[in-house]
């Protein structure tokens, strides 16, 4: 019966407008409003989907945000049974994702899981590294885009999306880490008297993360909304005339 | 889907679940007459209309129901409710109880989902901002006093609601509302991103345990001010904070904006010059009507504005038909289409389009949006007018 980890992340929630923090590197944090990262919420669903079909043992890890016991619980309410979260002191105001996947792996490693599912990708790190990074600290192989899950004879036998609309079937041997695109079923819904019975039975682990080690990972040297600009020229009068002025601005700038 | 375990002894629990609702033990006096089941605006489309869920669950095979979904398509109208000669309390038990224990089984449609989510995370299951909850007051010429900012006692707190607060098209009427209480002079305040959704629609939904988290965030907000009276425009809001919010502990005098301003009829009587001689239907609210009894206050109203005619439709007052908005109605527009290829507003803007009204008056955030969709696609509807009464008040003033 596998053992699976999901490892997921708070992110901030567009339902609010973003702001710059004074220092222009980052988002104001004091306004900022967080939810479960979407492709992180899908990686706990598709967990609880192999758990109910293959049984295993879930445990659901997440660093320290706002809300995010009530995420967990809510975790907890749709299946998983365990619910860790990683403190310390810089998780608040946002780390890199190099210190992120030490962090996770070198909690995750603990549970010594077959499976280790997270979201392929955030909407505050498009670049999708956390999935890879702990696989790489980790010594697992990693798959990305990853659409299904099946064991079968100590494999998984997943789903992988391709653009265009393709999808591959591969098989990867256990432990592996994966990165989920979307679960086989959308994230189910969980009433709220499930979640308040977990918030009075069920406990969170707190573990103290001891070092953030951001090594690897790149500075932000300016974050900034897109700047209006007005450069659209309408050119007016007939077809021969637009023709003609085109012709002339192509010229201008060496197209033709 | 609920698996065997939570289906054993379900009938006999859910039976029993019954009779903690007011009237509930009625429900062992049903006749099996089945008007419930006929007078339902959706029940042809149900495998459990009440009248049938009723007789399964005598024979102690309900567990059946959990498995199909057509629970879904009922409104919470109250339509069952009204008719039924035993009294049993068919929409607030049988019926809200079965989609609470759908939800608890996980079978429960996409689109509903989304709705509790939004009202779970951001307090309006639209998944708009809270904090832009009173935006809809930035292009008005005078200011809507916010309470936390206001730091006065006010003598009516103003429970704008979801719909009113965000839609677009039911902004106009909550802005009429806002120049009725300004030129009235009546002393009011709001509670802006303070309040969250009334959540009578996601109780009637079976989602109890959301609703008792709003009504205690309100209970909250409500305990922080001072004032004498709740006025809202929201005849769900009226309703839950009227009878459902006292039960949690939270109990503050409440009326619909209907019996508010028929209060103040005389004072409204000198401003109203009129909207033309025209046709006026009005179509019930379920939550004000048949749930409370409201039938007259609106109707004074229109009746105030000179050269109208007020002509009935055939549904009417205590058989009035259902927006189709109701009981989670509003966050199932997808699943109704696909179960049925009908809409409840159409089949009401059919019959004011029978009863040659020129306007459809309406008294409920949820109809606006609902009935003017139904105008743009009901043979003969095109010439209707779908407006708020207040909206016709603030009309008549000009």
């Amino acid at each position: 019966m596998p053992n699976i980890v999901a490892l997921v992340k708070m992110v901030p929630d567009l339902v609010e407008e973003l702001e710059i923090n004074d220092s222009g590197t980052g988002l104001d944090r004091d306004w900022l409003r967080v939810i479960i990262n979407e492709f992180d919420n899908h990686a706990v669903e598709q967990a609880i989907i192999i758990k109910e079909r293959d049984g295993g043992e879930v445990t659901v890890i997440a660093p320290e945000a706002e809300g995010v016991e009530d995420m967990l619980f809510t975790t907890a309410a749709k299946g998983a049974d365990r619910m860790v979260k990683l403190s310390h002191d810089d998780f608040e105001e946002g780390v890199n994702n190099h210190a992120l996947a030490r962090a996770f792996a070198e909690k995750a490693k603990e549970y010594q899981p077959d499976l280790i599912l997270t979201g392929v990708q955030a909407n505050d790190d498009l670049d999708g590294p956390v999935g890879p990074l702990v696989a790489e600290y980790l010594g697992m192989p990693y798959l990305g885009y990853i659409c299904g899950v099946k064991i079968e004879d100590g494999k998984a036998l997943v789903c992988k999306e391709y653009p265009g609309g393709l999808t591959a079937q591969m098989e990867v041997s256990l432990p592996a880490v994966l990165g989920i695109q979307a679960g086989e079923e959308p994230p189910r819904y969980v009433a709220i008297s499930k979640v308040r019975q977990m918030m009075k039975t069920a406990e969170i682990d707190e573990h103290e993360t001891d070092e953030l080690d951001p090594d690897g990972g790149i500075a932000v040297n300016r974050m900034y909304l897109p700047e209006d600009a007005g450069r659209a020229e309408m050119i007016e009068g007939d077809e021969d005339e637009i023709a003609a002025k085109l012709i002339e601005i192509f010229k201008e700038v060496g197209a033709l | 889907m609920a698996d065997t375990a939570t289906k054993a002894g379900f009938t006999t629990e859910f039976y029993e679940s019954l009779f903690e609702v007011a009237d509930g033990e009625n429900i062992k006096t049903c006749l099996q007459c089945a008007d419930c089941s006929g007078v339902c605006p959706f029940g042809y489309l149900m495998d459990f209309p009440p009248g049938r869920m009723i007789a399964w669950m005598r024979a102690g095979i309900l567990d059946e129901m959990l498995d199909t979904d057509s629970v879904w398509m009922c409104v919470s109208c109250y339509a069952c409710t009204e008719v039924c000669p035993k009294n049993i309390p068919l929409t607030p038990g049988l019926m809200t109880r079965a989609k609470e224990e759908l939800l608890l089984a996980g079978n429960i449609p996409a689109e509903l989902q989304n709705a509790l989510e939004f009202s779970q995370r951001y307090g309006n299951p639209l998944g708009e901002s809270p904090r832009k909850r009173a935006a809809w007051a930035e292009d008005l010429d005078f200011d809507i006093p916010i309470m936390r900012k206001a730091k006065r006692p006010v003598d009516v707190l103003w429970f704008v609601g979801d719909y009113a607060s965000y839609h677009p098209r039911v902004q106009e009427t909550t802005k009429a509302f806002a120049k009725l209480l300004n030129k009235l002079g009546i002393d009011f305040g709001i509670l802006g991103p303070e309040e969250n959704s009334d959540g009578d629609s996601q109780r009637l939904a079976g989602e109890r345990g959301l609703f008792e988290m709003l009504a205690e965030k309100n209970g909250k907000a409500f305990g922080k001010y001072e004032f004498g009276e709740i006025i809202t425009t929201d005849p769900h809001a009226y309703n839950a904070i009227k009878n459902e919010y006292p039960k949690l502990g939270v109990e503050y005098p409440v009326r619909h904006y209907a019996e508010f301003l028929a209060e103040h009829i005389e004072e409204l009587k000198p401003l109203l010059k009129g909207v033309g001689e025209k046709k006026i239907t009005y179509h019930d609210p379920c939550y004000l009507g048949r749930a409370n009894g409201i039938y007259d206050a609106p109707r004074a109203l229109l009746e105030a504005i000179p050269d109208v005619e007020i002509v009935e439709m055939a549904h009417t007052k205590s058989t009035s038909l259902c927006c189709g908005g109701g009981g989670g109605g509003m966050w199932l527009d997808g699943f109704q289409w696909e179960k049925g290829e009908v809409r409840l507003s159409d089949w009401r803007v059919k019959e004011a389009v029978t009863a040659e009204a020129e306007v459809l008056a309406v008294a409920c955030p949820y109809e606006p949006p609902r009935f003017e969709d139904s105008t743009k696609t009901v043979a003969g509807a095109e010439g209707i007018v779908v407006r708020d009464i207040l909206e016709l008040l603030i009309e008549a003033m000009k």
